[in-house]
């Protein structure tokens, strides 16, 4: 051996004890579903059936959705903000003391790296109860006034990317103000989820607190459609964040919504250098690239254009794609079947457009999904692989002469979730980071997230903010 | 020697900082006097004059607005008589004008309030600060006809938003007075466009448009009217400000939720490094 | 960098201004997103196979050090039968790269190493502080040469360095360049003193631009020795050097590495920064004194399958 070749390094999935199937979690107990419906939820990376979940249907949303009415009446509505802070403080902490075992699942069920699950999707989820059991019992000292009050029952509707992560954003937040919830999740990643329900019994939280109904579409359109809900918060798609709009439309019901994007990562011509190859990797590398906020558009300078790219690719040749369970993974399996096919198709389009595909050599596995990290080059403004979110491990890169040129084209976009910029200089920083439309701005840094920080979109990426003070308005009744 | 004859006033439209006939050369009776009657072409010449007053207003610093709206509010009591003579009480045209007055003091003072430092875990500075969301299409009260009017226009503009106001069909003479207000402060142009007719008619148009960011529905009283209004906004996802479910107090104290209605939050990371 | 030909980098060194322009017109280091590149690299699981490899590389790299005021030809002769044989019961276990010391205990490094391969490294110019006129550190290297030394271990300037004398560094490098002679040349920047990674790349090129053979982090006399970050740097600039020039420079961690674990989390930031070519003893070595019992205890424990302890690997 004269190269130093890694060594398998499998993360053992002996800690997750998977039921053959599970079915839906309300009013505190896993129950059938009234018409036995099902669906199954497969490991991405090997095709492998992990469990059967029940879908639910109008009557156990009805079901759920009254389930979560009588704890929110009842129990969870008048209970101290106290009471319910240590609740949170309690499932923080068993999310803690579980973590292993559920980032093991979370990359069984999703696909990306154990590396990624076990030191990002995991701790922010934890920290993300701890942000939010603190505000349960501050909430008059918010900035909503004296008495802010919860609005209900919420329906929460999250993603397959960070199954995990998501339903922490969404569930923290809405209980520490107050409501009560039925979240779905993803139906190609609902493990997590319902392992979380689990946890949900084993902190004692009153039943009907937390409702997790599986699904499909269609139970996320019977829940959005549901006329017990008082409040609807979705993150996924923008053209299923605009049919939730329309459906929401003159129903009163309060909504957020985190939708795609198609962050503009801008390098400079005085960027640090290695940084800024190690943001962009991380920008668009990061989960497969299955991330709303993904830096997707390479903005770079043109005067540093072809050494950039050369940085990138000898650093692109690094990247180890495979087993997702692998600890020195950095790359792993594409969510599922018909998220491949649309990178795919998208990807074939880029070709077809006149822009050069390059991938490093990469060997992929035989069964699972996997799509080779990619860039384009000689990308223009008009190509749709400049315009439309692919949602995968998939680089377009663009040039630009000018600071002002940059920021045109960083904006010439409906989306507007995020945005890079790499520079050493910190006025042309202030500046530009002023003039991007979008919601988060990551200066020489990028996918970084914290509890703390709200996070969320302009224009089409959505609105309303998740984290931080910002992300209490979503579920208070200002 | 014969009683002097007025001089009558042709009360027309507010785009873009000028005073132009409907594009429809159409008109309605109010009071035995003339108004435009907007088309849809006027709500597009509207859009194009608030959005490219977008980047000088939003550009503008906090101070500047502030100085410039509450200069527009030292037109306005300026004309409290002439609002009087329109059939206002009094009263409502000084709320109105201490409203005004209100708004224009948060134009410094809306970030402080409504942005901060994040303590992020980790070596970096975290900093959310509320913009403006752009342009904002406003469907005005009938009721209360001026202090309506200033309550949802200046709580939109402060921020550095700029706004395409659809005003109330029964009452448009305040609202083009407010017009000629503007229009003799120092606001720019297409800061506030003023569209007078009917709501129902142009409505739609504003609330399917692209271009658009906000939609403002607190004066449309027909319930079909705002879900389908509602519905429209979705196509490009606007923020929309809903009907109020029951009749507001326009007197009373607003709040500042009128203005971050219209915000958008935007979180800047740096890493702290040497 | 900058696209600078080879050519015009042999004009860097000509004058204050040119050296200046140049070393400040080096992209600059985020220090955050460098520290997270090499924590990063840092998470890497290096086991079974990999792991013996990697063992067996990190003790042929290694520069058994003792550079102390008690050294005494005694204690150098022991160090060398140490080097020559780390594990005397197992022939298969490979001699680390050479043994440093300080230019006194030369000879009986010499002595001690004939014939073994292992080279005979010798710290010079007032090592650790270098605070001594130009002719003495000259004489202090010509002195450690003659007695035999096939390596040299000279530490640059701080404080000239520090208040942007760059030339005067840039030039002493020269001279202590052309006084060792046909011996390696590696070039201690004690980055602990720099202050940023911005300084440890600009001394980094400096060094190779001047002529060193290896450049080196530390003399491990300062509070702040060697770190993954700061290799890290080190590691891109022998990168780009070779990208611009094709020359290999070499690249020595000293001081703080202590464990296998320590040793590997190095050579991952080695194969993944500058790349295989520096997986070799004359590219990369570890300045280091007790990561050799380390690297030994893990050796026989993935041999044996059993945890080792220090009583069954030689103190030296």
């Amino acid at each position: 051996m004269n190269a130093f070749d890694y060594a398998p390094a499998p993360e053992s999935r002996s800690i997750v004890d998977l039921r053959p199937s599970y079915g839906l979690f309300i009013n505190g107990e896993f129950v059938d579903p009234a018409d036995g419906a099902g669906l199954k939820s497969v490991n991405p990376a090997s095709e492998e059936v992990l469990a059967d979940v029940a879908e639910a249907g109008p009557a156990d949303v009805d079901r759920a959705v009254t389930a979560a009415r009588a704890a929110y009446e009842t129990v969870w509505g008048p209970m101290p903000g106290t009471q319910r802070a240590k609740y949170l403080f309690r499932i923080a902490r068993i999310i803690q003391e579980r973590s292993r075992e559920l980032a093991v699942l979370e990359s069984l069920d999703n696909g990306k790296p154990i590396r990624e699950s076990r030191d990002v999707d995991l701790p922010l989820t934890a920290a993300h109860f701890f942000y939010y059991a603190g505000w349960a019992d501050k909430l008059p000292h918010a900035g909503f006034g004296p008495h802010p009050q919860p609005l209900g029952v919420a329906g929460q509707v999250i993603p397959w990317n960070f199954p995990l992560l998501m339903l922490a954003w969404k569930i923290a937040p809405a209980l520490a103000c107050g409501n009560t919830v039925v979240l779905k999740p993803a139906e190609t990643t609902p493990l997590s989820a319902l392992l979380f329900a689990e946890i949900c019994q084993q902190a004692d939280l009153p039943p009907g607190v937390v409702n997790i109904i599986t699904g499909a579409g269609q139970t996320g359109a019977a829940l959005v459609n549901h006329t017990g809900v008082d409040k609807i918060a979705f993150t996924g798609s923008t053209d299923v964040g605009k049919q939730i709009a329309r459906a929401v439309a003159g129903t009163g019901k309060k909504l957020t919504l985190e939708l795609g994007g198609k962050a503009a990562n801008i390098v400079f011509d005085d960027a640090p250098i290695d940084q800024a190859v190690e943001g962009i990797v991380n920008g668009i590398f990061f989960n497969q690239g299955h991330v709303c906020c993904a830096g997707s558009r390479l903005l770079v300078q043109e005067s540093i254009h072809d050494q950039l790219l050369e940085s990138l690719k000898r650093r692109m040749a690094l990247l180890r794609v495979g087993d997702p369970l692998d600890k020195n993974t950095d790359i792993g399996a594409i969510n599922s079947a018909t998220q491949l096919d649309r990178i795919r198709a998208l990807t074939q389009i880029g070709g077809e457009e006149g822009a050069h595909p390059w991938s490093p050599p990469c060997e992929l596995p035989e069964r699972g999904f996997w799509f080779a990290p990619t860039i384009f080059t000689g990308v223009s403004q008009a190509h749709r692989i400049a315009r439309e979110e692919i949602f995968g491990p998939v680089l377009s890169v663009l040039t630009f002469r000018t600071p002002a040129e940059a920021v045109e084209k960083a904006n010439n976009t409906p989306y507007g979730l995020s945005a890079g910029i790499w520079t050493e200089k910190g006025s042309r920083i202030l500046s530009i980071a002023d003039k991007l439309r979008a919601g988060v701005v990551w200066a020489n840094t990028f996918n970084t997230f914290d509890p703390a920080s709200p996070f969320g979109g302009y224009k089409e990426s959505g609105y309303g903010r998740e984290g931080g003070r910002h992300g209490l308005e979503a579920y208070l009744d200002v | 020697m014969s009683e002097r004859l007025a001089v009558r006033k042709t009360y027309k439209l507010f785009i873009g900082g000028r005073f132009p006939r409907s594009e429809s050369g159409r008109s309605y009776l109010v009071e035995n006097t003339n108004v435009a009657l907007a088309s849809r072409k006027d709500v597009r010449d509207a859009v194009v004059a608030a959005r490219s007053a977008v980047k000088g207003w939003s550009g503008a610093t906090a101070y500047n607005r502030g100085q410039i709206l509450y200069r527009a509010a030292e037109m306005l009591e300026g004309r409290r008589d002439q609002f009087i003579g329109l059939g206002l009480p009094a009263a409502e045209v000084d709320v109105a004008t201490d409203r005004w007055v209100w708004y224009a003091g948060w134009a410094d003072k809306i970030a402080q309030v409504y942005g901060g430092a994040n303590p992020v875990a980790g070596p970096y500075f975290n900093l959310s600060a509320p913009e403006p969301t752009g342009v904002v299409g406003v469907v005005a009260p009938g009721e209360s006809p001026l202090l309506g009017l200033v309550s949802v226009i200046a709580p939109a503009i402060v921020s550095g938003n700029t706004v395409v106001v659809l005003a109330a069909e029964p009452a448009p003479l305040p609202a083009v007075t407010l017009a000629e207000v503007l229009a003799t402060s120092d606001l720019p142009g297409g800061v506030v466009n003023i569209l007078t007719g009917r709501a129902a008619e142009t409505a739609p148009w504003l609330a399917s448009h692209l271009d658009v960011n906000a939609l403002d529905l607190t004066g449309v009283a027909d319930q079909a009217l705002a879900v389908s209004l509602e519905q429209a906004a979705a196509g490009n996802l606007k923020r929309v400000v809903r009907p109020p479910a029951a009749p507001i107090d326009w007197t009373a104290d607003p709040g500042p939720s009128r203005i971050t209605a219209f915000l958008e939050t935007k979180t800047v990371w740096h890493p702290k490094g040497v | 960098m900058t696209a600078t030909t080879t050519s015009s980098l042999a004009e860097v060194g000509r004058s204050a201004a040119t050296l200046r322009t140049f070393l400040h017109g080096l992209p600059g280091v985020d220090h955050v997103g460098a520290e997270q590149r090499a924590a990063l690299l840092g998470t890497r699981s290096i086991k079974t196979g990999a792991k013996a490899w990697a063992i067996d590389l990190a003790i042929r790299m290694v520069d058994l050090t003792t550079l102390e005021g008690a050294d005494t030809p005694g204690k150098v002769r022991a160090l060398g039968a140490k080097a020559r044989r780390p594990e005397p019961s197992d022939p298969s276990c490979p001699p680390v790269a050479a043994v440093c010391v300080y230019p006194s205990m030369v000879p009986a490094a010499v002595e001690a190493l004939a014939g073994s391969g292992v080279r005979v490294a010798s710290v010079a110019t007032a090592f650790p502080s270098g605070q001594v006129p130009l002719e003495v550190k000259l004489a202090d290297t010509r002195a450690a040469v003659a007695a035999g030394a096939d390596e040299i271990d000279m530490v640059i300037s701080r404080g000239a360095f520090l208040s942007g004398r760059y030339v005067e560094v840039f030039e002493e490098i020269v001279a202590v360049r052309q006084a060792c002679g046909a011996a390696h040349l590696k070039v201690i920047l004690e980055t602990g003193e720099l202050g940023t990674y911005d300084n440890v790349r600009r001394a980094s090129w400096l060094a190779m631009l001047a002529g060193a053979d290896f450049i080196k982090t530390s003399t491990g006399k300062v509070p702040v020795a060697a770190t993954l970050p700061v290799t890290l740097i080190m590691l891109e600039a022998v990168r780009d050097f070779r990208a611009v020039t094709g020359r290999l420079i070499g690249v020595k961690p000293a001081g703080g590495i202590r464990t296998t674990k320590d040793a590997i989390r190095y050579l991952v930031l080695v194969n993944e920064t500058a790349g295989p070519a520096w997986l070799d003893p004359d590219r990369f070595r570890f300045g280091a004194s007790s990561l050799l019992n380390d690297l030994l205890m893990q050796r026989g424990k993935l041999a044996t399958g059993v945890y080792s302890g220090p009583d069954y690997v030689s103190l030296d």
